[in-house]
């Protein structure tokens, strides 16, 4: 095995690699640039038919048409509605599934009971359940209800469709941290809560944003919940530029299509950038040493 | 009235006796230390009397209350954890002041308490760091100051030096005696180093399969230990026994008498079918020109004192010598001691005789 490659020396085996990592680069950024660049064309230059051009005369039009004129079937006011309903589902679904996975966890690692592990067990097979299995109970006890076809009930699907991988990321994280910390607490006179607020929870930091990434990907993107439980009113993100990029006129506006694409993806790639570091920390990150 | 009263106190896990029926009287101001291997059973019964865990049966009694089925916090006691157990997200001076400020005490008295403890503890300047930034000792001082702050009527020890390095061991060993010399508090403090057990405790409780082997203060566990066990396991090197049996004009092992004065003789009688076991402690054996003849195997010098393993009809003998010893592994030598530092047990019983 030879591991020591002298630094400025380019061999053969360093320079395959760096091939092989710059092809895949492009790879995969391949299709953002066609998206990025398309969307900033006019029709006239997309209809030139060359996909890999750069836009002649940039523009925003296509976005701003995306953004609040473009028609979704019959209704022609661009994604802003739907943007609007996916902030006000992802808002809360994200705080209270997170903060339930917490408290489940806190639970399932520091105050078991007879029967928690088999609990926990349970919970997991939630994890690898296929979400279609749930379509129609679900929809059966939202109407029982009353919040079908309402943004809380899309809220209500998303956190119990959470729980099992919140409550997995933050049992898993507490079993490291020392059971002492909890009993020390309970000697010193605080209670199950006070315990969870001012010892478990600000020590927790790493795992939440990993949590809040993750619930936040998982329910900005869906669609398959959006478009089943979700009424006129109320129709998230992703069912509106699924309904975009579907309503045909007379002309395709692919400029359009494009646009509304990455304003769809843009809140999902903005938390990656600004808490991806914390992201690749709390998946890495051992036991908090005290 | 006594601090802390432990009456009959079992613990079972299904299946499995971890505690067989524990007595134990604690008297107000005392040092008590609960000793052993592990496994032995120490630790639950520490868990048990600060309410971390439940007795299958049993009572326990701080203060003269029943607290048995009470919470911790409502015990009135304080606890040193093995891991020292700050908590990592406060500083030192809310990790004093916890305890406190869970019992609505007021600010200004939490403050006094934080200035009172950590100028005891010598931690004033540590005050504003969290835990992360303290090294081991300074942590082990915050977690006794977590613990003094309360004014607790007992304290729980749970090997709290066991993670330190053997310098600061020493020192913080000596620093907890005169903290409880000035203080005064009722301690329980969990230990498998007998070395601290001899030199913090009033009384030592020898441990062994969830069973009191013996309850006395150190000087009574280490001149008179009441089973082969404890005879065993506390002092370094180990005591030495040797199997043997009533012989005509004394005893006898392996066809070599051994010397029993007469009160022990009287003691042994014609009882004991099984035979008797006959310990001596290193420190008891000298190298002379008579007595028990052997041959050096090994030398282990310490510096203050010497250890010597000397092979001899009867078995591998260990004698601690002090200061540097002269002769070399093979050469013989002979084993001399008086009667009176043997130590009989029952062979059978592995009790003492008399």
């Amino acid at each position: 095995m030879n591991t020591a490659v002298a630094p400025n020396r380019l061999d053969w085996q360093r320079l395959a690699l760096w091939s092989v990592l710059l092809l895949f680069a492009v790879f995969f950024l391949l299709p953002m640039y066609v998206m990025l660049t398309t969307s900033l064309k006019d029709m006239a230059q997309v209809r030139e038919g060359n996909l890999l051009s750069l836009p002649t005369a940039p523009t925003f039009d296509a976005w701003s048409k995306a953004w609040s004129h473009a028609c979704t079937g019959i209704d022609c006011g661009g994604l802003k509605p739907f943007f609007m309903n996916s902030v006000l589902m992802v808002i809360p679904a994200v705080l209270i599934s997170t903060l339930l996975g917490a408290i489940n966890g806190y639970v399932l690692s520091k105050w078991r009971f007879r029967g928690s592990e088999l609990m926990f067990a349970l919970m997991l097979f939630g994890v690898f359940m296929p979400m279609q299995v749930v379509l129609l109970p679900m929809s059966q006890i939202l109407g029982w209800m009353g919040i079908a076809s309402s943004v809380w009930g899309l809220v209500l699907v998303h956190v119990v469709a959470g729980l099992p991988s919140t409550t997995l990321f933050f049992r898993n994280y507490y079993v490291g941290l020392p059971d002492e910390l909890v009993k020390a607490a309970m000697l010193d006179g605080a209670g199950f809560w006070r315990i969870f607020w001012r010892i478990v929870l600000p020590l927790s930091t790493p795992i939440t944003v990993v949590t809040l990434i993750w619930q936040f990907t998982n329910i900005w993107n869906d669609f398959l919940y959006g478009i089943v439980f979700s009424g006129a009113g109320s129709k998230p993100i992703t069912v509106g530029l699924n309904n975009l990029a579907n309503t045909t006129s007379s002309v395709k506006e692919y400029n359009v299509d494009m646009a509304a694409a990455m304003i769809a993806g843009l809140p999902t790639l903005f938390v990656y950038i600004v808490a991806g570091k914390y992201f690749v920390r709390g998946l890495t990150a051992g036991a908090v040493k005290g | 009235m006594g601090a802390l009263s432990i009456r009959n106190v079992r613990r079972s896990y299904g299946a499995v006796d971890i505690l067989k029926g524990i007595d134990i009287e604690v008297e107000s101001g005392d040092f008590l230390i609960l000793v052993g291997p592990s496994g032995c059973g120490k630790s639950t019964l520490l868990n048990i009397i600060a309410g971390l865990d439940k007795p299958t049966e049993g009572e326990i009694h701080i203060g003269g209350r029943d607290v048995t089925h009470a919470l911790p916090k409502d015990r009135d006691i304080a606890m040193v954890f093995q891991s020292y157990a700050l908590y990592p997200n406060m500083n030192v001076a809310q990790n004093i002041s916890f305890g406190l400020e869970m019992r609505n005490v007021p600010k200004p008295q939490r403050d006094a308490a934080i200035q009172r403890v950590s100028k005891m503890l010598q931690i004033e300047h540590l005050l504003d760091r969290k835990p992360g930034q303290l090294s081991g000792g300074q942590r082990q001082r915050v977690a006794m100051g977590r613990a003094l702050a309360r004014d607790p009527t007992l304290f729980l020890f749970d090997e709290p030096l066991s993670n330190l390095d053997a310098k600061l061991r020493v020192e913080m060993r000596a620093e907890i005696k005169h903290l409880h010399n000035k203080a005064q508090v009722t301690t329980v403090y969990v230990t498998h180093d007998q070395v601290e057990a001899m030199t913090l405790g009033d009384h030592i409780a020898v441990m062994k399969g969830g069973l009191i082997e013996q309850l006395g203060s150190p000087d009574e566990i280490y001149s008179r230990p009441a089973t082969r066990f404890v005879a065993e396991f506390i002092g370094s090197p180990a005591m030495n026994i040797v199997n043997g049996q009533r012989a005509a004009n004394g005893f006898a092992s392996h066809g070599i008498d051994l010397t029993l004065n007469d009160a022990q003789r009287s003691l042994v009688g014609n009882g004991h079918p099984d035979g008797i076991l006959y310990g001596l402690r290193p420190e008891a054996l000298l190298l002379a020109d008579a007595g028990l003849p052997g041959t050096i195997s090994l030398v282990e010098p310490t510096g203050p004192e010497t250890y010597v393993l000397v092979d001899t009809p009867i078995g591998k003998m260990m004698a601690r010598v002090p200061g540097k010893v002269h002769q070399a592994v093979g050469q013989n030598v002979h084993l001399h001691w008086s009667a009176a530092e043997a130590h009989l047990f029952d062979a059978k019983t592995e009790r003492r005789v008399g």
